[in-house]
């Protein structure tokens, strides 16, 4: 063999699979992604409106609109939580199959772990960037709208603040909701991953 | 590098055992129901033999086909590929098996959906450490062997059920397996179809000594087989050599030429 011919490493070929599957499966990937898009966007918004009233209590905000924010940031976590992982489990287990094939032609239960992983960080990354956006865009609009915005660095900085925490609990959700079943899949009997019917 | 053409061309050694069972049962629990799928099935295979398991669907044949492939673990008894316990190996031996040793084809053809026929049937070289230009050429001699030279790079959904199944063979014999495992490889595809296909499997068995083990209820596969083992309610219920059948199938034309 010549020396300018390389082997492609196990994360090169997982990323390509990766990649593959997320441009041919496009709009299936999009519909996986406006849950996990929506879910942050909703808390983003959440914490961005709640960020505001910090910086400067409006005319309506007192202390029981303060107490209420934090119920709502909280429970957008909650919907966050069970929009992301419902939608990353269905997309894993519709492809049980591919998960069996793969291990048949020979596919470490690492390397089907590993794709999923990738193509759940992409998603992750895309879906969550694009719902923090959307959040804190609609949380900033609906306050400029209604009442007066705070001082502009102020706001950007709190907009940083909530951006960064949005996009950690976007990506890590997204990963775990996908890894999880994934490593469940990967580790079953090929047959068994062969048999399920989606 | 261990050229993998070369394995591909192993001489017949009848009396070299590839494939050994013994007293392997799984049962399965459906429901209320404890289904026996296999009950104590013990079976031998030579190297370079093309072996049909025939039985009725819910036989367990499909069952033992998976057991054998190291796809399910049996419940007692042991499998054994070229004399190594596959129960007894590690799950990354056993990518390790399934990537270099076997090759699966399955009824309903398994391709990668989002890779092309080529990228499909070089994947398990990859698996197997090969660069990427030599998988290529490669999986584009395969896809030759097996009349497809022309699609290489079409999608699964853009080729026909046969077609697709002939992927799924040149992808079965990427790092030239000795064992080529087909369950039901015919039944998704219609009479002329599957005949191409069986013919294309003989073929491969005598042009490159891989051993084929065949789950079926398909009756043309019994023109090609050397053996036939019926399998009824999860245990032998009788074994066939290709000699028994030329005397009880005698009329049946393209059976033993040396007949006629």
């Amino acid at each position: 063999m010549s020396s300018t011919k390389r082997k492609p490493t196990m994360l090169e070929i997982a990323f390509a699979q990766a990649v593959k599957s997320i441009y041919v499966r496009f709009w299936r990937q999009v519909a996986a992604a406006l849950g996990v898009v929506l879910g942050i966007a909703f808390f983003a918004s959440v914490r961005t409106s709640q960020a505001l009233t910090h910086l400067a209590p409006s005319g309506t905000a007192d202390a029981e609109w303060a107490t209420r924010l934090n119920w709502l940031s909280a429970l957008s976590l909650v919907m966050c939580l069970v929009g992301i992982s419902n939608s990353m489990l269905m997309s894993v287990t519709e492809r049980y199959r591919e998960i069996g094939t793969l291990k048949c032609l020979g596919a470490s239960d690492r390397f089907v772990v590993f794709v999923f992983f990738l193509e759940a960080l992409v998603l992750g990354v895309l879906a969550s960037l694009v719902g923090t956006i959307l959040g804190i865009g609609v949380a900033i609009g609906a306050r400029a709208i209604s009442d007066s915005v705070p001082d502009a660095p102020d706001v950007i900085l709190a907009a940083l603040r909530v951006g960064g925490i949005s996009m950690l609990v976007g990506v890590a959700l997204t990963v775990v909701a996908s890894v999880l079943p994934a490593m469940q899949a990967a580790r079953m009997p090929a047959a068994a991953a062969l048999r399920v019917e989606v | 590098m261990n050229s993998a053409a070369a394995d591909g061309q192993v001489p017949h050694h009848e009396s070299e055992l590839i494939v050994r069972t013994r007293d392997v049962a799984k049962t399965y629990v459906l429901g209320e129901h404890v289904v026996r799928a296999l009950d104590g099935v013990s079976l031998d295979v030579h190297r370079g033999e093309y072996v049909s398991i025939m039985g009725p669907s819910g036989s367990g044949k499909s069952t033992l086909f998976n057991v054998i492939g190291g796809l399910d673990k049996p419940d007692k008894g042991s499998v054994y590929i070229n004399e190594v316990d596959i129960a007894q190996l590690t799950p990354s031996e056993l990518a390790f098996l399934r990537c270099h040793t076997i090759g699966y084809i399955f009824q309903t053809f398994n391709l990668i959906q989002v890779r092309t026929a080529l990228e499909n049937v070089t994947l398990p070289m990859l698996f197997a450490g090969m660069n990427a230009e030599e998988a290529d050429e490669k999986g584009a001699q395969l896809l030759d062997a097996v009349g497809l030279g022309e699609r290489l790079h079409h999608r699964p959904t853009e080729l026909s059920g046969g077609q697709q199944q002939r992927v799924a063979i040149a992808r079965a014999l990427a790092n030239a397996p000795a064992i080529l495992l087909a369950d039901e490889p015919t039944g998704n595809l219609d009479l002329r179809t599957g005949k191409e296909i069986i013919e294309l499997l003989r073929r491969l068995n005598d042009e490159r000594g891989v051993t084929i083990i065949s789950a079926t209820h398909d009756l043309k596969m019994l023109d090609v087989s050397d053996r036939i083992v019926y399998i009824r309610d999860g245990q032998i219920a009788k074994i066939e050599t290709r000699g028994d059948l030329e005397l009880s199938l005698g009329s049946v034309e393209g059976i033993g030429e040396e007949k006629w």
